[in-house]
């Protein structure tokens, strides 16, 4: 029971190091310096000590909203695997309650940008719904190719199913998986290509835009929860492309968080070597990560 | 079973009495709302019992029918939805007292009260009849009564209209119906559920057909829902509610009786089924996504989650057919549980949106807005039970559709003899699920959010507290169900044991114990996190300000989002299939002047599909006008001669 806790509290403590990776990937590509690596961690210092502003516009459910987008986030979190090992809410068919968790978050974040009144955030939130129409099928064909090769419905068992010999049988399979994956990791994370969150112009902005009013501890709650989202969704693709257990717990989560920041410099370089795409094209890049859950299905079916 | 048969009776009793006290309003609403209240109340009792403990009740009454017995039975299946019938009809009338009341004078309250009453029994005898007359009576009567309550407002063009189109599609299911009960009778001859021969090979296919039909437009699926759409917002708000959350559940029923009655399920109906479903489920939700009317998108939202039951129920027959107890228990498990959980969150919606109507006087979209402030309770219910709707944990919406995809999630392994229709179910609901989210934020955002945006939303009211009790006892239910479903496992076992064998449902209550402890955890994290956010403010009050809107100091109601521009990426995507129309002014020089601009939501199906075909049906029917004169001794004449022709046929 101790470890399931400490693996929670790690991914706790580890996730707000994921952006400031990303950052010091892209300041490199850029030839820059770039911010510490603990930024966020000193933003959300700052911020929580910070007396909120709200619009008059504004009511009890603007408040609610980082609420329960982190609270969500958090419930997320105990539901998924860390290094292989079973979280401590892992059970046969978690996967799916993790889903609908996410739409928790979103449906939490977009009332919150549509009870300010603002156009943009109208905006971002219009974007939000429409681009996580694409991207749920898309994820959720993704986790069922993978659960089509055994292990059950929880998370845990799909990935301790999971063996570098499957990689070796079935790679075409995982390939495709951990491309949907990405695809959706990066829409849901509203990264390069779908978003690029350090625009400076909000009509083009989703998710930078829906949180514009909120200030102090409630952007805090923001900003964390979207760090926890990049670990969790992170650690699904964690989980696919390091299939390898050792038995050690150290071990184990010692390379699980290696995978983490390799991850999250991954994204560096995808946000580094190319650009935002125009917002009628995300939906055509989403149908590519769903084309690509069903071609996998497809495969898998095949195996 | 006597004491559902009491409440039936308590039910018709009270509509003959809020029918002859019709000229004082305000006894007759009150006999009306009291007789629904405590037949909910006495019929509740056998219907729990017969859940906790299942059983087979019977009552035959010595009364013969023309050709019929007048049988009654009370079993697991029937209490699944009398549950919901009772409950949700007790806090419509409690929520109708409020409600109509400013009605009173101007409409005959005593009529709409025996109506509404006299639907409900209508809806109980459905449920308890054994045998096909009774079975149709119940059916008609409940046509009946809920079309003269849809025509409630027959000044409205709208309304007539709508009531013309449910008079025809209630009369249409009703010939498929009878001809189905024909086929089933004729082997031998009684029309006594319990004495139908269980019939095969095409004979078989046919009921089945006729019962999607029959029963199909009762529910809605689509492409037979045309009326759903036009009725269920012309109707009084808790009518809307009875209509949307129970009344089409009756469609349901009744293909899970002929499903039981024709025992042996062939493969191409689940089929069936599950494409019906999927294509209800997503077209409905995307319709939905379209609407202007608040009411209409809540119509639209029935035929969604009609879908994702009829995709359930899919699953089971598919299930039945392959012998896959685990599909066949968990698909039918799933459809019975979000049958009960969409009539609350449902009627709670309806109800809401009735609240709205009745402040604000309208439920266009684009005329309302920030109505949180004015009705901080109507508001927060319709919230609640849009997440419900949206089958968000850890409200009562996600446990049906949870089980629904464990039943599909369980069989797309690579042994599986259903993963293709197993993965179109669960495509389907994963993007119904996203569109369901889009849609009733929308919604909720467009008319509670923001700023007013025209003077119909300046200065309404919240709601009257008969409506807020009705409203927050459906909302109760939604989060009890969302938090306690482990303990429906056993009685849901026990309404599918004529289907299916129930043990791979009772098994999953492993799973929903777990998904209420994820359900408690995210509350207790909601908690937790709140209590950090206020610690966090130190009782420091917030600085208060204007919408920051990227600098612009002076934003105006009229510069938000409307909510056809919320909508309007999706719905283009989608625009093959939902045919909005659209005008807007073409901008030919450099300071143009005034423009507007107007999107409307077709009726796609009913001008492409229904409205040719009725008009060959009328060119055709004027061919033979010369048969209708107008003279009565002909007429006579005809049925004269009819009967010769049976007769010499039948010699």
């Amino acid at each position: 029971m101790t470890r399931p806790l400490i693996q929670y509290f790690l991914a706790l403590v580890l996730a707000p190091l994921l952006p400031g990776i990303i950052n010091r990937v892209k300041a490199f590509f850029g030839g820059r310096r770039g911010v510490p690596i603990l930024q966020l961690y000193f933003d959300l210092y700052k911020l929580v000590h910070k007396t909120p502003v709200y619009s008059r516009t504004t009511t009890w459910l603007f408040r609610a909203g980082p609420v329960i987008g982190l609270a969500a986030m958090l419930c997320v979190l105990a539901l998924l695997p860390f290094g292989g090992r079973p979280s401590f809410l892992s059970f046969e068919g978690d996967l799916i309650l993790l889903v609908y968790l996410l739409g928790v978050a979103r449906l939490a974040t977009v009332l919150a940008a549509l009870d300010t009144g603002s156009s943009f955030e109208g905006m971002g939130a219009s974007r939000e719904v429409q681009f996580a129409v694409f991207a749920e099928p898309a994820f959720f064909l993704a986790l069922a190719a993978l659960a089509r090769g055994g292990g059950g419905l929880s998370l845990s068992g799909i990935f301790s199913n999971l063996t570098p010999a499957a990689w070796l049988t079935a790679s075409p399979v995982l390939t495709l998986v951990t491309a949907s994956l990405f695809i959706v990791f990066l829409a849901e994370n509203s990264r390069v290509p779908v978003d690029d969150p350090n625009t400076h112009l909000e009509l083009t902005m989703i998710h930078e835009v829906m949180v514009l009013d909120h200030s102090g501890p409630d952007l805090a709650f923001i900003f964390y929860g979207a760090a926890l989202k990049l670990w969790a969704l992170g650690s699904l693709i964690a989980c696919v492309i390091l299939p390898r257990h050792y038995g050690s717990w150290l071990v184990d989560s010692g390379a699980f968080i290696l995978a983490m920041f390799f991850i999250a410099a991954a994204v560096g370089v995808v946000e580094s070597v190319m650009g935002r795409l125009r917002l009628l094209k995300v939906p055509y890049l989403l149908m590519t990560a769903l084309t690509f859950s069903i071609l996998a299905l497809i495969f898998q079916a095949g195996r | 079973m006597l004491l559902a048969v009491v409440s039936a009776g308590i039910l018709v009793f009270s509509a003959a009495l809020s029918l002859s006290l019709g000229r004082d309003p305000q006894k007759a609403s009150a006999a009306g709302a009291a007789g629904a209240v405590i037949a909910a109340i006495i019929g509740l009792i056998p219907t729990v019992k017969i859940l906790l403990y299942p059983a087979i009740e019977t009552i035959s009454f010595p009364c013969s029918l023309p050709t019929g017995s007048f049988t009654l039975v009370l079993d697991p299946l029937s209490a699944i939805f009398l549950l919901p019938v009772f409950i949700l009809t007790a806090a419509a009338a409690l929520y109708g007292l409020d409600y109509l009341k400013p009605m009173a004078g101007k409409k005959p309250l005593g009529t709409a009260w025996a109506m509404f009453n006299l639907l409900s029994a209508a809806m109980v005898l459905v449920l308890l009849s054994a045998d096909a007359v009774p079975f149709l009576m119940g059916w008609e009567t409940m046509a009946a009564a809920s079309f003269a309550l849809v025509v409630l407002e027959h000044e409205k063009p709208q309304v007539r209209k709508a009531g013309l189109i449910y008079l025809v599609a209630g009369g249409s299911g009703a010939l498929f119906l009878l001809f189905m009960f024909s086929l089933l009778a004729s082997p031998s001859g009684s029309v006594a559920f319990s004495s139908f021969l269980r019939p095969t090979g095409a004979l078989a296919s046919a009921v089945f057909i006729c019962a999607v039909l029959g029963f199909g437009l009762k529910a809605g699926f689509i492409p037979l829902h045309i009326w759903l759409p036009e009725a269920h917002p012309a109707a009084p708000s808790h009518v809307s509610a009875v209509m949307s959350g129970v009344m089409i559940k009756m469609g349901i029923y009744g293909l899970l009786r002929v499903l039981v009655i024709l025992g042996a399920p062939k493969e191409w109906w689940g089929w069936l089924l599950i494409v019906i479903g999927a294509v209800s489920a997503v077209a409905g939700v995307l319709f939905a996504l379209a609407q202007h009317d608040l009411k209409r998108l809540l119509a639209w939202s029935s035929i969604e989650n009609v879908g994702i039951i009829t995709m359930g129920i899919g699953l089971g027959v598919l299930g039945q057919a392959r012998s896959i107890p685990s599909l066949a228990a968990l698909g039918y498990g799933g459809a019975l549980l979000h049958v009960i959980n969409h009539a609350f969150f449902k009627g709670l919606l309806f109800m809401s949106a009735g609240s709205v109507l009745h402040a604000a006087g309208t439920a266009e979209l684009e005329a309302l807005g920030g109505l949180l402030k004015k009705m901080p309770f109507t508001a927060f219910f319709f919230f609640f039970g849009s997440a419900a709707a949206c089958a968000l944990p850890p409200l009562n919406g996600f446990t049906g559709e949870f089980l629904i995809y464990l039943g599909a999630f369980n069989n797309i392994g690579p042994s599986s003899k259903a993963a293709l229709p197993a993965l179109i179910v669960i495509t389907s609901l994963a993007a119904t699920g996203a569109l369901a989210v889009a849609a009733f934020a929308k919604a909720g955002g467009s008319v509670f959010l923001g700023e007013p945006r025209a003077d119909s939303a300046e200065g309404p009211h919240d709601a009257g507290t008969m409506m807020k009790v009705a409203m927050a006892a459906l909302a109760m239910l939604c989060a009890i169900i969302g938090l306690c479903s482990p303990f429906l496992i056993k009685p849901l076992a026990a309404a599918i044991t004529p289907l299916a064998v129930s043990y791979p449902l009772l098994d999953a209550g492993v799973n929903m114990l777990y998904v209420s402890a994820g359900a408690l955890t995210l509350i207790a994290l909601i908690l937790c996190v709140w209590a950090l956010r206020s610690a966090l403010s130190r009782g420091l009050p917030p600085v208060r300000g204007v919408t920051w809107d990227c600098g612009y100091a002076a934003p105006t109601a009229r510069m938000q989002y409307g909510a056809s521009a919320f909508t309007q990426p999706l719905t283009d995507f989608f625009q093959p299939l939902l045919r909005k129309a659209r005008s807007y002014p073409a901008i030919a020089e450099y300071f143009p002047g005034t423009a507007s601009f107007s999107t409307e939501a077709r009726a796609v199906f009913y001008n492409h599909l229904y409205s040719p075909a009725g008009a060959q049906i009328k060119r055709l029917a004027f061919r033979y006008t010369w048969l209708q004169h107008g003279r009565l001794q002909f007429y006579i004449l005809y049925i004269v001669i009819a009967l010769i022709a049976l007769l010499v046929w039948k010699l």
